[in-house]
């Protein structure tokens, strides 16, 4: 199914938004996050962006104290997933400006609708910024 | 910009992300959920919460499941809000159920007549917060409840709805294929959608079909191959341009199903050509997202049908990957050779200076994923130092998982590839010392089977030598601590039947051995089983041999402790011990015949060596036995009423309450036949739970398969050491999800002998460090065309029963209307006026007037990173900043408190204050976007003070 997992997580592993694709309970949710973060944490900036882990592999990637954990099938192809992970970013810095760790804390539910757009079922769906943006706005400026 | 209206949260919910934001520690935040927790269950059951007031409580909700705790006390109001008609409201509701509650969850019921209403809502944002909870919330069993409607959505006007609606009938696809088996049609009509994202969209739900049946959708390929052609070629609007790349990954979408159309499919794989080929010559390979593609290309290339010119192209490309210095480009490399090397095996050698580089890197990814490849392009002449390597690697690592698979790697190759028995053994020896508890029990009957069985039948000291060899390795490994069980019985095992056979070892030695063994390791009955029996074997040979056994202290004791153990199997040994102890050199030789192993135990159902005793009891008047299926209808007749009331009786009823238990019939016959030598206390050889001379008794093993296994073992034979043992194709080890590409595929007798040819075959290359000589070892023999591995697991859905399907009968499932490539215009839309405008439909009309108020939304803002904020700036300039921004007022009155007190705050100053200046240079559009974000921030009270100074750096900064 593509896309398992996104995860955006914080230098000291605090977890700061979780989207995941297949139902996991609290315990296996925070085993997973615990089990990863710490293998992604420890790894340098020249060593490849993928970890395996278990039957499936995660993509990840660091902005500022931010990390982006995506985890796919092992048939996924990991380049495009780190790209993925920019256009995310992307929009997400389109909608807030300068996009920071806040922005994505305070306005969770934010974050949350853009993905909601950009995936579904585990597939990349929507790639375009304005299509993704579009409803949020709406929501904005109906508020 | 959007965000900026947003800020208006309850202070509460900004003290809330503050604390969490700045928490040290897991156990502080923690501490701040839980006390959050308090509040919020106090709170969310207060009467008349205003509305916006609950959605706050619910996203505090959401943070609090984020971080790891129960939420459930709350799950009921999210489930409330989904029936509100504000759309921020609802949509947020939704978002909070989904996020809270797996489909199967009791709650979900509320929520289906909410969706069933709300998926024929006027506004069409409604329908798609609907559809978006559709995809996640909709079980099997409720999908009959919005199927007709998601159906009706596929032809709405707005293309983020049918988008949606594909989306939501691809969920139920997979959730349950049979109940919309007459709607995948729909699926084939959107891929001509007008508009680009549904197309994109329809390729997911397409991708799932065409990987479930290739043949339906051959008639697909040129449509699919037009479509990558006008995307790649630039025909879609800009807006769906990734770095100047068009809609990159509906490309990669396509190429992924090009590669399951073509396998094994000349003709579809022509149509092909031409694309790719463009696609290798025109795609830039400086971005990371181009690449992707190029990588994508060498997927779908070796996949298809083989041509040459591009196997060439592609070729090039992964060694551009090889030979880049970035990391991921390099392991995107490995994988593309791996799979290229499936197609023609000598493109490696090729590259083989830059996989070692892979294979000594110490990034544990890229180490990995070099060592796939090597298992990949394993052959005779390279096994060992392939093993060597996989075994080096697996002892280095802690991970369960994956130590599990290299360690069953291991073995598979060992098994196929081994250029001698002394190199297996030693190998598995390895193998089971390090990762003993993971692999599958049957390597241990494998390896004691090929010990036994040795090479064959004519030469008998190479067999010996083998065996001595096993005995001498095992003697050294006995004493280390933490030997996995399996091994440690194929060990008592070994050490039992062939320890004393060339008088090298005195047998009360090695019995001193085997007692450490059972005593060491007091927990393990089944070790102290094999260990007791070891002895035993040991004492029958010597006495067989005519020489008298002294039992060493230790051993007396080890016998004394099991006579009284709770294991009733290894009271029966040691009782067995004593007993053989007391019998005299022909009996014993009878019992226990020396290297006996390997015969064959012909159990005699008939039990015939009864027959005269049986005859004699008859004489005396006993009565004859009557098979119990004829033993029903007569019981009544004869006199065994008493008894067997039951059996009699079972069609009417019962009058006694309680009836004593009864001797069933068949115990009743066995009292009435004694053993036939009485004085012989234990049992004929058969009856042993654990260990028969036949060593793949299969009792010890516990997993299902072992009745299998038991059933397998008679029909093989020797001849198949090496290759696949024959049972494995039928389970295979238990991480073999990706281990096993060659079982499913089936595995050809003459490979099988061919591999065997290598037996006896001896390998020169040495492990070294030096890179050369592992090369030449890895690659250099000349690539023999033993490659085995023409498919790999990736490739195993093309499998060439599917290919070979005739293409006539696609037409039935194919509309006409289908079939046709997209019409020309689809992807020739106007840009902006569908997605960039606002939308103008009547529902949105009441916020065009808003927009006024708001500022122009901003272009897309330059992506360069910032060159690092200069530090020149100081906090003056800051001050100075902010003294711009609205809301002077409460803004000194913070800039007061700013200067005056907290000295960790002043300290961060300048750093805030500098970076936001260079982005103010920086992006042209929204140059105090950060400035006033931080300026708003600290006004409300959000001041990171030093703990987490990272809050507000800019991520693409």
């Amino acid at each position: 199914m593509g896309i398992r997992f996104i995860l955006l997580v914080n230098k000291q592993g605090q977890t700061r938004l979780a989207q995941y694709y297949e139902y996991l309970t609290l315990e296996e949710r925070r085993a997973l996050e615990g089990e990863i973060v710490r293998k992604c944490l420890a790894r340098t900036e020249q060593q490849c962006s993928f970890v395996e882990h278990r039957t499936y592999k995660v993509v990840y990637r660091r902005y500022a104290s931010l990390f982006f954990l995506v985890g796919v099938d092992n048939d996924e192809n990991e380049l495009a997933i780190l790209e993925f992970i920019h256009l995310l970013v992307e929009t997400m810095d389109r909608h807030f400006g300068n996009v920071c760790e806040l922005d994505i804390m305070f306005h969770l539910e934010k974050a949350h609708f853009m993905l909601e757009e950009m995936v579904m079922n585990g597939y990349i769906v929507e790639t375009n910024k304005s299509n993704i943006l579009a409803p949020i706005h709406l929501m904005d400026k109906a508020s | 910009m959007g965000s900026q209206g947003g800020w208006g949260q309850s202070k509460e919910f900004l003290d809330l992300i503050k604390s969490i934001g700045e928490a040290r520690s897991k156990a502080e935040e923690d501490r701040i959920v839980l006390q959050e927790i308090e509040t919020l269950k106090k709170r969310i059951t207060e009467p008349d919460v205003p509305k916006r007031k609950m959605k706050e409580y619910i996203i505090r909700l959401v943070y609090v499941e984020m971080l790891g705790h129960d939420a459930s006390f709350g799950y009921i109001h999210a489930v409330k809000m989904t029936h509100d008609d504000a759309l921020l409201l609802k949509r947020t509701g939704y978002l909070a159920v989904t996020l809270f509650l797996n489909e199967d969850h009791d709650l979900i019921i509320l929520i289906v007549n909410t969706i069933q209403k709300d998926l024929k809502s006027d506004n069409y944002l409604v329908v798609c917060a609907a559809l978006n909870a559709v995809c996640k919330l909709i079980n099997e069993e409720t999908i009959p409840a919005v199927l007709p409607q998601v159906v009706e959505l596929l032809g709405h006007q707005k293309e983020s709805v049918r988008k949606k609606a594909i989306m939501a009938l691809h969920r139920f696809y997979q959730k349950a294929p049979s109940l919309i088996t007459h709607l995948v049609s729909n699926f084939r009509k959107r891929l001509c959608d007008d508009d680009p994202g549904v197309m994109g969209a329809s390729l997911c739900p397409l991708f799932d079909l065409v990987t479930e049946d290739v043949s339906s959708y051959k008639d697909l390929v040129i449509s699919f191959v037009s479509i990558l052609k006008q995307v790649s070629e630039r025909r879609l609007p800009k807006t769906y341009d990734y770095h100047h790349m068009p809609a990159p990954f509906i490309q990669i979408r396509l190429l992924k199903i090009l590669a399951l159309l073509g396998a094994g499919n000349k003709q579809a794989s022509d149509n092909m050509h031409t694309v790719l080929g463009d696609m290798f010559r025109k795609c830039e390979s400086t971005s990371n997202i181009g690449n992707a593609i190029l990588y994508e290309c060498i997927c779908t290339v070796s996949s298809i049908y083989p041509n040459a010119k591009l196997l060439e192209a592609a070729a090039d490309v992964t060694s551009r990957f090889l030979k880049s210095e970035i990391h991921n480009l390099k392991y995107m490399g490995i994988d593309a050779l791996s799979r290229l090397i499936k197609i023609n095996p000598d493109i490696a050698e090729e590259h083989q200076l830059a996989v070692i580089d892979c294979l000594e890197d110490p990034d544990d990814t890229l180490k990995r994923k070099t060592l796939d490849l090597l298992y990949k392009m394993t052959k005779s002449s390279n096994v060992e130092v392939i093993v060597d390597r996989m075994i080096d690697y697996m002892i280095s690592i802690n991970d369960t998982h994956y130590k599990t698979e290299i360690a069953s790697r291991c073995v598979e190759l060992a098994e196929q590839f081994a250029p001698s028995n002394q190199w297996f053994i030693q190998t598995i020896n390895k193998v089971f010392e390090h990762a003993g508890d993971l692999v599958n029990v049957k390597v241990a009957h494998n390896l004691i089977r090929l010990i036994a069985e040795g090479f064959g039948e004519d030469d008998e000291g190479a067999d010996n030598q083998l065996r001595s060899s096993a005995v001498d390795s095992y003697l050294r490994i006995i004493g280390e601590p933490k030997l996995p069980s399996v091994f440690l019985q194929v060990i008592c095992w070994v050490l039992g039947e062939y320890a004393t056979a060339d008088g090298k070892y005195s047998a009360s030695y090695i019995m001193g051995k085997l007692c450490d063994v059972a005593e060491a390791h007091s927990n393990d009955d089944t070790v102290k089983g094999y260990a007791v029996t070891a002895i035993m074997k040991i004492c029958a040979f010597e006495i067989a041999a005519g020489r008298k056994v002294e039992l060493l202290p230790e051993c007396q004791a080890l016998i004394d402790e099991l006579s009284a153990s709770h294991s009733t199997d290894l009271q029966q040994r040691a009782y067995e011990l004593q007993a053989l102890l007391g019998l005299d050199c022909h009996a014993v030789e009878c019992i226990m015949p020396s290297d006996a192993s390997c015969e064959d135990i012909e159990v005699d159902k008939n039990v015939s060596f009864l027959n005269s005793f049986v005859q004699q009891a008859l004489e005396k008047g006993a009565t004859p036995y009557i098979p119990e299926s004829e033993r029903t209808g007569s019981i009544s007749v004869t006199t065994f009423r008493n008894q067997d009331q039951t059996e009699a009786s079972s069609h009417s009823l019962r009058f006694e309450a309680y009836e004593l238990p009864k001797p069933s019939l068949p115990t009743r016959a066995a009292p009435s036949l004694p053993l036939p030598s009485s004085d012989l206390v234990p049992v004929p050889e058969s009856y042993q739970p654990y260990e028969t001379p036949q060593p793949m008794q299969p009792q010890p093993i516990t997993d299902s398969s072992s009745t299998e296994l038991g059933l397998k073992l008679k029909l093989e034979g020797v001849q198949k050491k090496w290759g696949r043992p024959s049972y494995s194709s039928q389970s295979t080890p238990s991480t073999s999800q990706t281990m096993n590409p060659k079982t499913a595929n089936g595995i050809t007798h003459s490979e099988i002998k061919e591999a065997i040819s290598y037996d006896s075959r001896k390998q020169q290359h040495e492990v070294s460090a030096e890179k050369q000589r592992l090369a030449a070892s890895l690659f250099g023999a000349s690539s023999s065309k033993s490659e085995k591995k023409t498919q790999g697991s990736k490739a195993m859905k093309s499998s060439p029963a599917r290919v070979e399907k005739p293409q006539a009968p696609t037409s039935e499932k194919a509309p006409t209307p289908v079939q046709q490539p997209p019409p020309p215009d689809l992807l020739d839309l106007g840009d902006s006026t569908q997605s960039n405008a606002p939308p103008s439909s009547a529902v949105v009309d009441p916020f065009m007037q808003l927009e006024g108020l708001l500022g122009v939304p901003p272009q897309e803002v330059s992506l360069e990173s910032n060159p690092g904020a200069s530090a020149s700036s100081q906090s003056v300039n800051l001050m100075a900043l902010y003294e711009d921004t609205p809301g002077v007022g409460q803004l000194s009155s913070f800039a007061g408190s700013f200067v005056a007190g907290n000295p960790s705050v002043q300290s961060r100053s300048p750093r805030v204050g500098s970076s936001s200046v260079g982005s103010t240079a920086k992006k042209g559009p929204s140059p105090q976007d950060s400035l006033e974000k931080d300026a708003v921030a600290r006004q409300v009270g959000v001041t990171p003070s030093g703990l987490n100074p990272n809050l507000f750096r800019d991520l693409l900064g």
